[in-house]
C-alpha cells in the first residue's frame, strides 16, 4: 500500500506555481527521495485510493495557482499531501489538530462535492466521467478544490469515484472510522478507566446513578433517580438513567415507554425545577396528562407552566434549511463573488433568517428563566421527539441561571446531561451514514445550541471559562467521526452497537474516546487556548460556605413574585384535583401555548420588562445571566464562519491582539505573584476571585513570537501570505441612488439647491 | 479666575436614568452631584436664564417623567426627583438642532415641545400653557439660548472661563509636526507663502511644498485649482519618501484647460520619490460627479495632460448624500430597533455603506504609499471634505503616531482644522437654520471610520471608544473653541485661542479617562483595516448610547483596568520589598550579593 504511494507524484522546487506546467514536465524532474507521500496514518486507519499530480488551488480566485500533490481517500479522510517538503512553518503550527492536518477531510466532514461549471454532485450519479475540477466544501467551512486534468486518467477516475462514494454515498454505521480507530488503539476509555479520577476531576458523564444524584443533591432537587432503564427495560429510548418528579408512579414509568414522562432537568434554589419531556401523547386516556402536570407541579408550591416547543420555535427543517443559507455566505470559492455579495451582506444575513432562529432560542429561554426565577413555577417543555429543542432550550436555561455550567468542565457536563444522555439523535441529525430515509432528519441542532453559547459568551465574555475557540473546535469536532459523543442517537443505541462492536466476547464494550478527551486532538499547549483569560473562579468564601450561595442569588433578582405562586396548603391539592386542573389549563391557554409566534407582543415584552429589570442591577458573572436580544446584539460568530477567508483576515488585529495583551499582562501579574510568594508574603487586600490562569499567555505569547496573527488565530496563522490588503474588487457598484437620494448624488457639496448639476 | 478644579468643573454629558448615563460611567465624583439639588451645578461663567417647575418631559423608554427643567446660557437641565435615583437630563445647548412646539394646547393645556438633536436623538417635553400670556415660556428662552449665532448672542465657548493646566492650543505646532515627519529636507520645503493666508485663505499659514517650486509659482498653481488649494504635502514616508498631497480639484472645465504650472508641479512631486516612477490621483468623487463639476470649470487631471499620472475615483458620495443617509439611520435606531428585519433596515440607511466606501478609499491610498512606495494625490472637489477624511484616514493606518492621544489630536487640528474643513458650516453651531444645506456629517464619519479601526485593531490605538464618543460630543456641545470657526484664518482672526478653551486641555487633564488599557505600542505598523461589511458594525455605543437596553452594565474594559490597577498594586509591593530586603541586607551586610530580588524585571505599565 505504502509502496504504491510512494512512487506517485513528484517534487517540485518552487512553492507554488501555475497549471499550464504539464504533467509529463512534472514527471521528469519527478525525484523518488520522498517515499512516504501519504499523511500519517492514524491507527486503523487504511488508504482506499490515490492518484498523484493532482492541483490544489491555493487561492480563490481565478489565477489557478496552485501545489501539486497526492490525494489520497482513506477509511478516515481525504487527504491531499503535498509534493513540496513539509516547510518549517507547516512543522511548527501552534494549534495542529492531531487527527487531522489543514489539508485533510475527515469524511463526514464533507458537505458537498461540485465538479466541472460547479455542477453539484451526488452520490451514485457518477459513472465513468470525472470532472477536471473538483470543489469540495467541508462542514467546517472549509473550501478546498482540485483540479484532476493533469493526473492518469484511470488514478483520477478512482479517486474521484472513491471521494464520491466514501463521502456522499450510504454506508453502515460500522464503517465509521471510529470503530476501527478505537480497535486499534489502546485508548483507556472512559468506560472503565479510573471512575474515582473522573468523578473528581473530570466531566461528568451521568451514565451512572451517582452522577445524577450528585448533580440533583447539588441543585438541592427533590426529585427520584430512576435506574429501572440500566439494561433499557423500560424502553430503549430512554437514558440509561433519568430523574422524574417524586410523585410519579412506577405504574407511570413502565406504562407507556416513557412517552410523556418529565424528565427533570434542573432544579432552581427556590425549589421549582426545569423538566422536559417528549409529547404528553393527549389521545391517550387523559389522566396521564394530567397525572404527569400534577407530578411535575406538585415538585414545588403545585405550580406548573408548560410550554410546547414545536408550536413556538422553528422545526428541525426550518433550521437546516436556515443554515444552509446561511453556511453559502461563507463556503467561497470566489473572491470577485465573494467582494460583490458584500453589498448585500446585510439583507443576505436578514433573509436567510440563521440568526433569527438563534434569537428565537434565546428568548425562549429566557422567559423559561423569567419563570424559574421571577415566578418560581416548575416548568416543562415539550417537544415531539423531547430531545432537540428541549436540548437547547434547558441547557440555555442552565447556562443562564448556573455558574457550574459557564465553567469548562460544566458545560461539559452539561452536553452530556441534556444532549448525549438526553438521547439527542446526534448520528440522525447530522447524517453521517448519508442514509435516504434519514435525510428529513439531518439537522443542525447542536451547532444552533452552540451558536447560542455563543451569543451569550459574546455578550458576557467574563462569565465563561471557556473561550471562543473552544466553542469553534467543539464545532468542527461534531464532525470528525472518532468520538462516541456524537456518534449515536441515544444511550441504548450506543451501549448495543459498542458492545457488538467490542473485539473481546466478554461483556466488556468497546473503548472509544469522548471528544472531551481533548488531548485526543490536541496537546496541552494548543488546549491552553480554550480557556479564557479574563474568567476568574468564584471566589472561595461562596463555595466553601455552601449557604451564602441562596442569598447572593435572591439579591441578584429580588422581583416581586407573580400571583401564580399562591402557596396552598397541604391539602389544596387532593382534595381539589379537578379545580388544579382546570387552573392548569387556564394557565396553558393563557400565556404559554396560546402564543403561536414567539414574537407575540405580550410575551416578548414580558421578557424585555424582564431583561429591564435585570439590566438595572449591577452584573455579577457568577450569577444570572441575559442575553441582549436587540437586532444589533445577536452577531455573527466570526471566528468560525470568517476563519478561512482570506480577504477578510484582519492581519495584526482581531480578537487574538487584545487576547495576547490580556495574557501578558495577565503573565506579568503571575510573576509578580509568585515573586512576593517567594518573599514569604501573600496578598491579602483587593484580592479578588481567584489567581488568574496565565496558560492562555504562554500559548499566545509563544504563537506571537513565531507567527504574525490575525484575526482567523488560532486557526490560520499567516505567516506565508503577503501582507497586503485586500480592496474590494467591485467598489463601482451603483450605489443606491434613486429619489430623493438621486438628486441629492448629483448637487454639488457645497451652496443651496440652485448648484444642482 | 475661576479657581474650581477640572474635576468639579467637568463638562458633563449626562441623560441618566437610574445609574446610567454616558460620561457618568466613567466619572464617579458626578455622580455625588446628583442627589441633592434640582439645578445643575454650574461651569464658570454659565448663568440660569430660566427654570420652570412642573414639566413633564417624555422618555421614550421610560414614560413621563416630571419635573424641574432648568436653561441656561449652556445646557438645558431636567431633573425628575421622583425617581430613585433621581433622573437627571443634561445636554449642552449646542446639541440641540430645532425646537419646535407641537400642536396646540390639549385639553389640560399642555403645550408639548420637541428638541430635535445632533446626536441622534429627539426629546419631547410637554408643560402647562403659560397663562400669564407676557411671561415667555422657558421654551421660547431655550431658543433663544439655544441659537446664539441666529438671536445675536454669544456661543457659551466664548465665556467658558475654565483653567486647564495645559493649555489644549499649544497641542499642535506645525512646524513641530513637520519636522517629526523629518521636514523640510532635500526634497520639500516649509513656505510662507501662505502666512498671511493671501495664497489661500481656506488653507493654514503654513505649507509644505517641493523645494524646487519657487512661491511665484505656487500663485499660478493656485489659479488653477478650486479656492486655491494647491496641492500640499500631508504626509510622507519615513522610508520610502513616497508622500500624501492634497489639494482641491483642478480647473479644468468643459474646454479641458491645462496649465502647464500644474502639470509641472505634479511632476516635481512624483519626481520627489526616487522610488516611483508614477503618481496616482485619487479623485474622492464618483466619476458622474467628477466629470459633472466640468460645467462649473472644475474637473479632473485628464491622464493625458498628465504623464505617469493613473487617476482613480472612489465614488465617494457628496454631502448630500450623507446627510439623508445619517438621517434614514437615525430613524432606524432612535427610540427604539425594531427586532425584526434589523440588518435590512441597516443596510437600507447605507450608512456603513458610505462607511465601506470611506475606508476603502483610504486603505488604497495607504497601500499605494506603503505597499507601492508611490506618491498619492488626494482630492474632491474643494478637497475640505472627502478629502481631509482620506488623507487623516490614510494617515491613522499608516502612522503609528496618529494612534495616540496626543497624536490624534494633531492630525484633527491638521488634517481637519488647519486645512479648513467648515466646521461651523457643517455642524451649524449656534444657528437655527436647520435645514441648511452646508450641514453634513462628514466628520462624524470619519470618527466612525476610526472606530471600526479601533474595532480590527483593539489593541493599536492609545485612546478608547470614549475618547471619540467625548470628541463627537464637544463637536456639538459649543463649549470648547476647537471646533469653531471654518478655517485657521477665521480662527485667527476670532483670536480662539485666547478667547476660548481647547477641547486637548481637557482630554489631556485626565489623559487616564480617555487610555485604552489594552494598548499595545507597535512602531512603524501599519494597520489595513479588513473592509468588507463582514467587519463593519453599526458603532452601537455611539448611535444607539441613549437605548437604556443597549448599554453595557460593565464595560469590558472595566475587566482590564481592574487587571492593570491589580499589576500596579503587585509591582508597587514587590518594589518596597526589594527596597526592604536591600536595606536589610545592606544594614546586616549580608553576604549573598545576587539576591532573588536581583532577578526582576522591571514591567512597563500603561496606566
Amino acid at each position: 500500500m505504502l509502496s504504491s504511494l510512494g512512487s506517485a507524484g513528484g517534487k517540485s522546487a518552487k512553492p507554488s506555481f501555475v497549471s499550464y506546467v504539464t504533467p509529463e514536465e512534472i514527471k521528469s524532474e519527478k525525484e523518488p527521495s520522498r517515499k512516504e507521500k501519504h499523511p500519517d496514518l492514524l491507527p486503523g486507519e487504511v488508504v482506499f485510493c490515490s492518484a498523484s499530480t493532482v492541483l490544489k488551488y491555493t487561492q480563490d480566485d481565478l489565477s489557478q495557482r496552485g501545489v501539486f500533490g497526492v490525494l489520497l481517500c482513506t477509511n478516515f479522510r481525504v487527504s491531499f499531501v503535498s509534493d513540496e517538503a513539509p516547510t518549517e512553518e507547516m512543522v511548527r503550527t501552534l494549534f495542529k489538530n492531531k487527527l487531522y492536518g489543514e489539508n485533510d477531510i475527515p469524511l463526514s466532514c464533507v458537505d458537498n462535492i461540485y465538479g466541472d461549471k460547479r455542477k453539484l454532485i451526488t452520490g451514485g450519479l457518477v459513472k465513468n466521467k470525472y470532472p477536471s475540477k473538483m470543489i469540495i466544501h467541508c462542514k467546517d467551512l472549509r473550501v478546498f478544490q482540485f483540479s484532476l486534468s493533469f493526473s492518469k486518467e484511470e488514478d483520477a477516475k478512482k479517486i474521484f469515484q472513491g471521494i464520491v462514494h466514501h463521502c456522499l454515498e450510504p454506508k453502515s454505521l460500522r464503517c465509521l472510522f471510529a470503530f476501527s480507530y478505537c480497535e486499534n488503539t489502546s485508548y483507556p476509555g472512559s468506560y472503565s478507566y479510573c471512575r474515582e479520577h473522573l468523578r473528581k476531576k473530570q466531566t461528568v458523564m451521568f451514565d451512572s446513578v451517582e452522577d445524577w444524584t450528585q448533580d440533583m443533591k447539588r441543585t438541592k432537587g427533590n426529585c427520584r433517580v430512576v435506574s429501572e432503564n440500566s439494561n433499557f427495560e423500560l424502553s430503549p429510548k430512554l437514558p440509561q438513567y433519568f430523574i422524574v418528579p417524586k410523585n410519579v408512579s412506577d405504574e407511570d414509568l413502565t406504562k407507556y415507554q416513557g412517552k410523556g414522562l418529565p424528565m427533570w432537568c434542573w432544579s432552581h434554589h427556590s425549589g421549582c425545577a426545569l423538566f422536559k419531556t417528549a409529547s404528553i401523547p393527549l389521545v391517550q386516556e387523559d389522566n396521564v396528562c394530567c397525572r404527569m402536570l400534577t407530578a411535575v407541579a406538585h415538585n414545588h408550591l403545585y405550580s406548573v407552566k408548560t410550554e410546547d416547543l414545536s408550536d413556538t420555535l422553528p422545526t428541525v427543517q426550518d433550521i437546516l434549511l436556515s443554515y444552509n443559507r446561511f453556511k453559502q455566505f461563507f463556503l467561497i470559492d470566489n473572491t470577485t463573488e465573494f467582494w460583490m455579495s458584500d453589498m448585500k451582506w446585510f439583507s443576505s444575513l436578514d433573509n436567510c433568517g440563521w440568526l433569527d432562529i438563534i434569537r428565537q432560542c434565546l428568548q425562549k429561554a429566557v422567559e423559561v428563566v423569567e419563570s424559574l426565577e421571577k415566578e418560581n413555577t416548575n416548568v416543562l417543555i415539550m417537544e415531539e421527539g423531547g430531545s432537540d429543542l428541549c436540548c437547547v432550550v434547558s441547557s440555555l436555561v442552565q447556562l443562564m441561571l448556573d455558574p457550574y455550567y459557564r465553567t469548562l468542565l460544566g458545560f461539559q457536563s452539561l452536553v452530556q446531561k441534556e444532549w448525549v444522555a438526553g438521547g439527542h439523535a446526534f448520528l440522525d441529525r447530522s447524517n453521517h451514514l448519508h442514509l435516504k430515509d434519514k435525510v428529513e432528519s439531518q439537522s443542525p441542532v447542536f451547532l444552533l445550541f452552540l451558536e447560542c453559547v455563543w451569543q451569550l459568551q459574546q455578550q458576557h465574555g467574563p462569565a465563561f471559562q471557556f473561550s471562543e475557540t473552544y466553542l469553534t473546535v467543539l464545532s468542527d469536532s461534531i464532525h470528525v467521526p472518532v468520538f462516541t459523543t456524537f456518534l449515536f442517537n441515544n444511550d441504548g443505541h450506543r451501549d448495543s452497537l459498542l458492545r457488538a462492536e467490542s473485539p473481546h466476547t466478554q461483556r466488556s464494550p468497546l473503548n472509544c474516546p469522548t471528544v472531551w478527551d481533548w488531548s485526543v486532538q490536541f496537546d496541552c499547549k494548543a488546549q491552553d487556548l480554550f480557556t479564557n483569560p479574563l474568567y476568574t473562579e468564584k471566589p472561595k468564601q461562596d463555595t466553601s460556605v455552601r449557604k451564602s450561595y441562596r442569598p447572593r442569588h435572591l439579591r441578584q433578582l429580588s422581583l416581586p413574585s407573580s400571583a401564580f405562586k399562591t402557596p396552598p396548603k397541604k391539602g389544596f391539592f387532593k382534595d381539589e384535583a379537578d379545580n388544579l386542573k382546570k387552573i392548569l389549563g387556564v394557565k396553558r391557554l393563557s400565556r404559554w401555548m396560546l402564543s403561536p409566534s414567539s414574537d407575540s407582543p405580550q410575551t416578548s415584552s414580558s421578557v424585555r420588562e424582564f431583561y429591564e429589570a435585570w439590566q438595572t442591577k449591577p452584573l455579577d458573572y457568577h450569577g444570572l445571566l441575559l442575553p441582549c436580544l436587540d437586532g444589533p446584539s445577536i452577531r455573527v460568530w466570526m471566528q468560525r464562519y470568517l476563519r478561512w477567508i482570506h480577504d477578510v483576515q484582519i492581519l495584526g488585529g482581531g480578537p487574538v491582539a487584545m487576547l495576547s495583551k490580556v495574557s501578558e499582562i495577565l503573565g506579568e501579574v503571575q510573576e509578580l505573584q509568585r515573586q512576593l510568594d517567594r518573599h514569604g508574603c501573600t496578598l491579602t487586600s483587593n484580592h479578588k476571585g481567584a489567581r488568574p490562569r496565565a496558560k492562555t499567555a504562554a500559548a499566545v505569547i509563544a504563537a506571537r513570537s513565531s507567527v504574525r496573527l490575525s484575526s482567523s488565530f488560532p486557526f490560520v496563522t499567516s505567516r506565508n501570505w503577503s501582507f497586503k490588503p485586500a480592496i474590494p474588487t467591485s467598489l463601482l457598484q451603483s450605489l443606491m441612488v434613486t429619489g430623493m437620494a438621486g438628486n441629492l448624488a448629483d448637487r454639488e457639496d457645497d451652496g443651496g439647491p440652485e448648484s444642482l448639476v | 479666575r475661576s479657581d474650581r478644579s477640572a474635576h468639579a468643573a467637568k463638562p458633563t454629558f449626562a441623560m441618566s436614568s437610574d445609574n446610567v448615563s454616558i460620561s457618568t460611567d466613567f466619572s464617579p465624583e458626578l455622580r455625588v452631584l446628583r442627589d441633592s439639588k434640582e439645578e445643575p451645578q454650574l461651569l464658570p461663567k454659565e448663568s440660569v436664564q430660566d427654570m420652570a417647575k412642573d414639566v413633564t418631559y417624555i422618555c421614550p423608554y421610560i414614560g413621563a417623567l416630571r419635573g424641574t427643567l432648568t436653561v441656561t446660557n449652556y445646557r438645558l437641565f431636567f431633573k425628575c426627583m421622583d425617581r430613585e435615583p433621581a433622573f437627571v437630563l443634561d445636554l449642552p445647548l449646542g446639541v440641540v438642532s430645532r425646537v419646535e412646539k407641537i400642536g396646540g394646547a390639549s385639553s389640560r393645556g399642555d403645550v408639548s415641545y420637541g428638541l430635535v438633536c445632533k446626536d441622534i436623538r429627539n426629546l419631547r417635553f410637554a408643560h402647562k400653557q403659560m397663562e400669564d400670556s407676557l411671561r415667555k415660556s422657558i421654551f421660547e428662552i431655550l431658543m433663544k439660548c439655544a441659537f446664539p449665532v441666529s438671536n445675536g448672542l454669544t456661543i457659551f465657548a466664548f465665556e467658558y472661563g475654565q483653567v486647564y493646566p495645559e493649555n489644549g492650543w499649544k497641542v499642535y505646532d506645525a512646524q513641530a509636526e513637520y519636522k517629526r515627519q523629518g521636514l523640510p529636507n532635500e526634497s520639500w520645503r516649509i513656505t510662507k507663502v501662505n502666512d498671511h493666508y493671501e495664497l489661500c485663505d481656506t488653507y493654514p499659514s503654513t505649507l509644505v511644498v517641493p523645494v524646487n517650486i519657487p512661491d511665484e509659482e505656487l500663485k499660478r498653481v493656485a489659479a488653477f485649482r478650486a479656492k486655491g488649494r494647491i496641492p500640499v504635502l500631508s504626509w510622507i514616508h519615513p522610508e520610502s519618501q513616497a508622500t500624501v498631497i492634497r489639494c482641491s480639484q483642478p480647473m479644468v472645465g468643459v474646454n479641458g484647460k491645462r496649465s502647464k504650472d500644474d502639470e509641472k508641479y505634479l511632476q516635481t512631486i512624483m519626481d520627489a520619490n526616487a522610488q516611483s516612477h508614477k503618481l496616482f490621483i485619487f479623485d474622492a468623487r464618483p466619476s458622474v460627479n467628477a466629470a459633472a463639476n466640468k460645467m462649473k470649470g472644475g474637473g479632473y487631471e485628464s491622464e493625458d495632460a498628465y504623464q505617469n499620472a493613473e487617476l482613480v475615483f472612489l465614488d465617494i458620495h457628496n454631502i448630500h448624500v450623507m446627510r439623508e443617509s445619517l438621517r434614514k439611520l437615525k430613524e432606524v435606531v432612535y427610540p427604539n430597533i425594531e427586532e425584526s428585519h434589523w440588518f435590512s433596515n441597516l443596510e437600507s440607511t447605507h450608512w456603513l455603506e458610505h462607511i465601506k466606501l470611506i475606508l476603502a478609499g483610504a486603505l488604497r491610498i495607504a497601500d499605494k504609499v506603503e505597499s507601492g512606495k508611490t506618491s498619492v494625490v488626494v482630492h474632491c472637489s474643494d478637497g475640505w471634505d472627502r478629502t481631509a477624511q482620506l488623507t487623516s484616514l490614510a494617515m491613522v493606518m499608516l502612522d503609528g503616531h496618529y494612534r495616540t492621544i496626543r497624536g490624534f489630536q494633531v492630525l484633527l487640528e491638521k488634517e481637519w482644522l488647519s486645512f479648513g474643513h467648515r466646521f461651523q458650516l457643517r455642524i451649524g453651531h449656534g444657528d437655527k437654520n436647520h435645514t441648511d444645506a452646508d450641514r453634513s456629517p462628514v466628520f462624524l464619519q470619519f470618527i466612525d471610520c476610526v472606530w471600526q479601526m479601533t474595532r480590527q485593531f483593539p489593541a493599536a490605538f492609545e485612546f478608547n471608544e470614549y475618547f471619540l464618543i467625548t470628541i463627537l460630543d464637544h463637536l456639538y456641545s459649543c463649549l470648547f473653541g476647537t471646533f469653531m470657526c471654518n478655517s485657521e484664518q477665521q480662527r485667527v482672526k476670532e483670536e480662539l485661542p485666547k478667547k476660548t478653551v481647547s477641547l486637548w486641555a481637557y482630554i489631556n487633564s485626565q489623559p487616564e479617562e480617555f487610555t485604552n488599557p489594552l494598548y499595545v505600542n507597535y512602531s512603524n505598523h501599519v494597520l489595513f483595516p479588513v473592509v468588507s461589511m463582514r467587519h463593519l458594525e453599526l458603532w452601537v455605543g455611539y448611535y444607539i448610547r441613549w437605548n437604556p437596553r443597549m448599554r453595557p452594565q460593565e464595560p469590558v474594559h472595566q475587566r482590564y483596568k481592574e487587571l492593570l490597577a491589580k499589576r500596579a498594586e503587585l509591582q508597587k509591593r514587590v518594589e518596597e520589598l526589594q527596597r526592604e530586603v536591600t536595606n536589610r541586607s545592606a544594614s546586616s551586610s549580608s553576604e549573598r550579593a545576587g539576591s532573588p530580588t536581583r532577578s526582576i524585571t522591571p514591567v512597563q505599565t500603561f496606566v
